[in-house]
This record gives C-alpha cells, structure tokens and sequence, in this order.
C-alpha cells in the first residue's frame, strides 16, 4: 500500500512538472511549402534547435503552394496568420511582416549578408523581416540529349530566342518530339524575355506601365510560336486567369526539346530525371536589349501577428546562421540568398554533374540581370502586373480576343488593380 | 409455442419498461422549464420557441453572410474587414454593367463576368436538357423488371456518392493528351485529340462529367415518380390496347410531370452553382471558355494579388439574385406537385 502511495504521488510529481515544462514552453508554427526536399532538411535543423532551445517548440505546418498564394493573405489580414511563413509575393504582404530588428542580437549581420532582398520584403523601410530561403532566377533548360540525337548544334552563348526556336524545332521534326519549347505559364517567367526584348516595365516616374514595344515584341513571339507549333496550346491554353501550370512532368518525360523554367526545378530534375538524359541548364537567350531572366525567390518571413516576436526572432537568428543556411542551400541545392556564402561558395550535396553544371549557369546568370528586372521584383504590385500579362495573353493565344485587344485589357486590369488597392 | 409467445411477450415489456424508465425521468426534467416557459410566453408563442434554435443557425450561417455579402457589395478596396473598407455605394455594380452591348461581353468593362454569365447559360442550356432527358430514359429503364435492378440502379447512383474533386480528377486522367481515351484512340488508328485545348470540347466534357456526375440523384427523384403511378392505369390501357407511345404520352409523362418539374429546377440552381468539377477538370479553360460566373467570383476575390471583395460581392449578389427565383419556382413547383 505504502509503495502504491509513493508510486502515485511520484507520478503525480512527474505530472506536474512535466505540464509546468510544456505549459513554459512557447509554440511557434511556421507555415512552408516545398518545390522538392526542403521542408525535410528544414524539419532535421529544426529538431537540432529545438534540442538547444527546449524552451520554444516549432509546428512546421507544410501546405500547398497555392494555400501560400491564396490562403496566406485572408489569414493574415484577419489576424491568424503563422507566426513565420515562406512567401514569395515577397513585398506585396509586406504590411504584415514583423521587424525583428529590435529584437536582434545582430542586426548589422543581416544587413551585411541579406542587404539587398531586404529590401524586396520591406520596399518602403528598413525593417529587418527575414532571409531568402533561395534566390532564384528564372533560365531555360534543355534536353541535351535530343540535341545530340539529332545532331543539330546546340546554340551558343548569345544566341537570341529566335535562335533557339529554330533549333528546337529542328530537333522536334528530326525526332518527333511532340513539344518542342515549353514555358511555365506564369507572367513572371514571360517577364525576363520580355524585358531582354526591351520591355520597360514601368514609365519614367516609376509608375507601372506593362506594355510598350519590348512588350508587345515578346507576346508577339509567343502568340506565333503557338499558332506554328513551336509551344503547345496544351500547357497554356488547357485553363484560365493567372492560373500557374508548369511543363516540368513532359520535360522530365523527354516530350519537351527546351523549357523555360527556373533554378527552383535543380532539385527536382536531379531526382526525377537524374541520369535519364542530359537535362541542361543554358543561359538565358538574348533580345536587342539584354540576355536575362528574372530574379525571385522565397523568403522565409516572420509575422508581425505573432504572440511571440522574442522566440520568433530567436528562432530566425538560428535559421540565419552562416553555418545553418550553407547546410541547408548545400542540401536543398538551392542559390544562396545569402551574399556570404554565394562569394565564399556553397558545397552542393549532389554528384551529379547536371546538377552541379545547372547551379553554376543559374548563379552564373545573376550578374547578368538586368536592373529592370530587379526594379520590377522589387515592385510590391508585380503580381498584379504577371497576372495580367499572362491572362490577356492567353486569351489571345486561344483566339477569343485579338493581340490589341490584349494589350488594352492587359493596361484596364492593371489599372483596375491598382486603382482598387489604393483606396 | 403460446407459452414461448407469453415469454417473448413478457421479456418485449420488460425493455419497454427499461427503455421508458429514463426516457419518462428525462421528460419530466424537460417538462420543468418548457412549462416555465410556456406560462412565461403564453402558448401561442410556443412554436417560436421550438423553431428558435433552428432560426439561429439559419440566422448566423445564412442570412448574416448575406447580410455581409451585400454590405461588402457597396464598399471598395482590399481591406479585410468591413469597418476599414471605403464606402462606394453602387460603383462595383456599375463597374460590372458597365456595357456596350450585353451581347458581347467584349464590350463590357467588365468582359470576364458577362463571359462568366455566358459561358454559365450555355452548360445550363445543354446540360439540364441533356440531363433531364437522361435521367428519364434512365428511371424508366430502371423502372422495369430488368435483370439485376438493383445493381443497375446502384450503378447509376454511385457516382453522386463521389467527391465533385475525385470525379473530375477521374475524368481528367481519362481525357489528358496521354490519357485513357487517347491511348485508346491511337491503338484504333485514329490522332489524338487534345480535349482541354478545343473550347468546344472543354464545354462538352464540363457538361458530359456534370450530367455523369449527378444523374444518379435526378434517377432518383423520377424513379420514385415513376413508382408513384397506380399500375392500375396501365392495365387499363394495356385492356384498351392502347400503343406504348400513348401510354407514354398520356399516362407516364402527365403524371410524372411535377416530379420532372422539380428536376429542371434543380438541375438548373445546380448548373448555375457549378464550380468545383470544371475548375479540376478543366480550370475555367481554354482561355475562358469554361470559366463560370463562380469562378469569375472566386478569382476575383481570392486569387489576384489585389483581392476585390467589394466587386466579387456585387457579382455573388447578382448570383444570388438569379438563384433566389429560380428557388421560388422550385418551391411553386413542389407545392404544385404536393398539391396534385
């Protein structure tokens, strides 16, 4: 009986002392999408901090992309949202981002190593709201492989997108390729082309202005290219709206000769394609203005709606350690986002070579981009501006309005848009 | 076997008693307030009581948000909550009918809700007509002493039981460039045929899938008209020699008439509500050929970066204005069936 009594009053202890612990314990969440391993590589250098930091505990809640995209504003505005979340409309939720400079052990650390994409989270201050989980740029790949099959030189280094509409239809006709260039079907991924066309972007007083002649150029070339079987209506025309649709499934399947993607697609080729076929990364075909992509990325941003900012900048200072993101770009195969480590070199966790050679062209690549493209990252509104851009496109592509009339209502949404955001 | 009777008799009592024993306690507990209540209120008032908790959900989950729908309907900007947002009166509706011409949604300001509007009467048109046809064809089919009745009418039915999501994630795998139906087509000779990239064929699959999808539940509802007819009347006519066609004609379709009734209006507040199948299936594409006027709402309020309440409100008000008559003629219709 005596044993009984001590056993329970011992458990009992255990009891309270275990829920004093838990109830001490501060439960951070933070909301994550993945384009390949990252959440996993992000769930084991959370498990090694919340070794360090008993005291704060961390819900990797992961969703799908489109949640981030449509969920995480409505959440957000009516105050639910996470209290850190991985974004890419990276100034346009800047409203709701937390500050952590006050609460830094080192903010000129953060200044020094994320200095510029600061700046994308906060275009109108200073505020120190998080890091770039990757930087990315947007670039073409290619089937190597078909290249060589079909024994047509693979263009070279300055080569415009003429260029290379013309050797992936050769490669197309001389194997029976069914597609031979594919793009996302994103205005985002036109943009770059668009603006190597000499596309502008915005007027002298830095006020969107979508279409000019750089513009026009490009959604020119598009529309011809899916009228003489260059693209396939399939990829762009099979839904509606701004709705993003990637061609990644028919490349990996070797039904695609080039397609213009982004460095976000390393990981995921590395694992689906791997040694399948010679998948290429090349640099990013020329117009009369420049040769670039667009820059972007993800950023991993804490929320001003927090009931913790103290654990929740403890926890950023953590995850933006020099050592912590060179574990996670190396596993993730991610472009640092950090300016450190991208002069110092990251060790990619990957032995293959297309992997390695994608890395190097798309990191190669971001000295190239031109400063429109950056001015139109940085732009808070851009979305407004890729949605209408790849909408109206469409609707031409598709033959239910002409190019004109695209780019009028191109113009009307724009103004539209912005016209209702500013009330 | 009387004293087997007298023991299943007794032990039947017995559980009544063990049933109707807490059952009993429980009433005289509830009696307590409700009789408190009743000389409070007076007994005329007393089905107001009943109804009340009913009339509260109904009140917080459907004439509230209306409520809101129609208060955000008159305001503008981005703002989440009602109390931030400007007040714009009637600029969103004027904003949606802002038109050169109805005819041509190209001409309006507002092009993607008159395609929205559009494209919605068209499915409409085709698929109530085609449903209604179908599901006659199908009750009446299942209606006679076929083999396996039962199997069949668990066949047409069993699609209703799928998730609008799964069903259209069925048939995209089915219709896909490298999908069933074209495999099949390429091993009897024939070229692919790219279903999402035609508007014509994107609208006939939304409205095939549609039809397939919900058949089963408009089966139903004529089967169960169809089982209502005295078979009287049919051996009448069968001694008159009456041809099938007349019998048809004269007897099945005056009869089942109310019931049909009550099938078209549904089918049409069901039509005018769809959504989720076609935005799996075929995404509101090609281009906007099969974007509805939900979609159009949903776009509008949740996936562009500067999300329009105000203007989605005015378009869901629009919507729900369209639903609301045809609801009332479900309810004549009904009553006019109940009626006789």
């Amino acid at each position: 009986m005596k044993t009984s009594l001590k056993l329970l009053a011992a458990s009992s202890a255990f009891a309270i002392i275990a829920c004093g612990a838990a109830s001490a314990q501060t439960e951070l969440r933070m909301m994550w999408y993945n384009d390949g391993n990252e959440g996993e590589v992000m769930q084991s250098i959370l498990d090694r901090f919340e070794t360090t930091h008993p005291e704060i505990s961390v819900t990797l809640d992961v969703v799908p992309y489109q949640a981030v995209l449509e969920s995480l504003p409505i959440q957000l505005a009516a105050g639910n949202g996470p209290d850190i979340a991985r974004v890419t409309d990276l100034g346009g939720l800047s409203q709701y981002y937390l500050d952590l400079r006050p609460h830094l052990q080192d903010a000129a650390y953060w200044e020094t190593n994320f200095g510029p994409f600061l700046k994308w989270l906060d275009p109108d201050g200073d505020a120190i709201n998080g890091f770039m989980t990757q930087l990315t740029v947007t670039g073409p790949y290619i089937n190597r492989t078909l290249f060589e099959q079909a024994d047509v030189d693979v263009p070279g280094a300055g080569a415009t997108w003429e260029d290379w509409a013309a050797a992936v239809n050769e490669v197309a006709a001389a194997l029976d390729i069914p597609i031979p260039m594919a793009w996302d079907r994103s205005g985002h991924r036109v943009a770059g082309p668009a603006i190597a066309q000499g596309a502008l972007m915005f007027d002298a007083e830095g006020n969107p202005a979508l279409v000019d002649e750089g513009l026009q150029r490009m959604s020119q070339m598009l529309y011809d290219w899916h009228k003489d079987g260059t693209m396939s209506q399939e990829l762009w025309s099979s839904v509606s709206g701004s709705t993003y649709l990637g061609a990644n499934e028919d490349f990996a399947n070797a039904n695609v000769v080039m397609y213009m993607s982004g460095s976000w697609q390393i990981p995921q080729f590395a694992s689906t394609i791997g040694d399948a076929f010679d998948w290429w990364a090349v640099p990013a075909p020329c117009g009369p203005a420049a040769c670039t992509g667009m820059p972007g990325g993800a950023a991993l941003a804490a929320i001003g709606d927090t009931e913790h900012p103290e654990e929740v900048a403890i926890l950023m200072e953590y995850l933006a350690q020099e050592d912590v993101l060179a574990e996670f770009y190396g596993q993730t195969l991610f472009i640092p986002g950090h300016l450190g480590l991208a002069a110092n070199g990251i060790e990619f966790a990957t032995d293959d070579p297309r992997a390695a050679h994608a890395l190097a062209t798309f990191s190669a690549a971001v000295p190239t981009i031109s400063p429109v493209a950056y001015q139109l990252q940085g732009y808070p509104s851009n979305r407004v501006l890729f949605n209408a851009l790849i909408s109206r496109l469409n609707e031409a592509i598709v033959g239910e309005i002409s190019l004109e009339d695209a780019y009028a209502r191109m113009e009307s949404d724009v103004t539209a848009q912005l016209a209702e955001s500013s009330r | 076997m009387a004293h087997v009777d007298d023991k299943l008799g007794n032990a039947g009592e017995m559980l009544q008693n063990v049933v109707a024993w807490p059952l009993g306690i429980l009433f005289k507990l509830l009696d307590l307030p409700i009789s408190a209540i009743q000389r409070l209120i007076g007994i005329r008032r007393m089905p107001w009581f009943f109804l009340l908790p009913n009339l509260a959900f109904f009140g917080l989950f459907v004439i509230l948000p209306l409520l809101m729908n129609l208060a955000y309907s008159v305001t503008g900007g981005t703002q989440l909550f009602l109390q931030d947002r400007p007040i714009t009166g009637t600029e969103q509706y004027r904003f949606l009918f802002d038109c050169g011409s109805y005819a041509d949604p190209l001409t309006c300001r507002e092009d993607r809700f008159w395609k929205g509007i559009f494209n919605t009467s068209i499915f409409i048109f085709f698929q109530v007509s085609f449903m209604v046809l179908f599901s006659l064809i199908t009750a009446l089919v299942l209606n006679r002493e076929i083999r396996a009745r039962g199997f069949w009418r668990a066949v047409f039915f069993f699609p209703v039981l799928l998730s609008p999501v799964v069903v259209a994630l069925i048939w995209k795998w089915i219709l896909l460039r490298d999908g069933i139906l074209n495999a099949f087509l390429v091993s009897i000779g024939l070229d692919r045929i790219l279903f999402f990239v035609s508007p014509e064929w994107a609208m006939f699959w939304a409205v095939f899938v549609s039809i397939w999808a919900h058949l089963g539940f408009y089966t139903l509802i004529l089967l169960a008209g169809l089982q209502a007819i005295q078979p009287d009347l049919y051996e009448a006519a069968e001694m008159d020699g009456t041809s099938k066609e007349r019998v048809f004609f004269r007897i099945t379709l005056p009869l089942l008439w109310p019931n049909m009734l009550v099938v078209i209006v549904l089918a049409l507040i069901k039509g005018v509500q769809v959504f989720d199948e076609v935005y799996v299936l075929t995404g509101g594409g090609p281009g906007t050929a099969t974007q509805f006027i939900v979609q159009y709402i949903y776009n509008t309020a949740f996936t562009n970066q500067v999300q329009n309440f105000g203007l989605a409100s005015a378009a869901s008000m629009v919507l729900g204005v369209v639903l609301f008559i045809l609801t009332l003629t479900q309810l004549a219709a009904t009553r006019r069936r109940d009626n006789g």
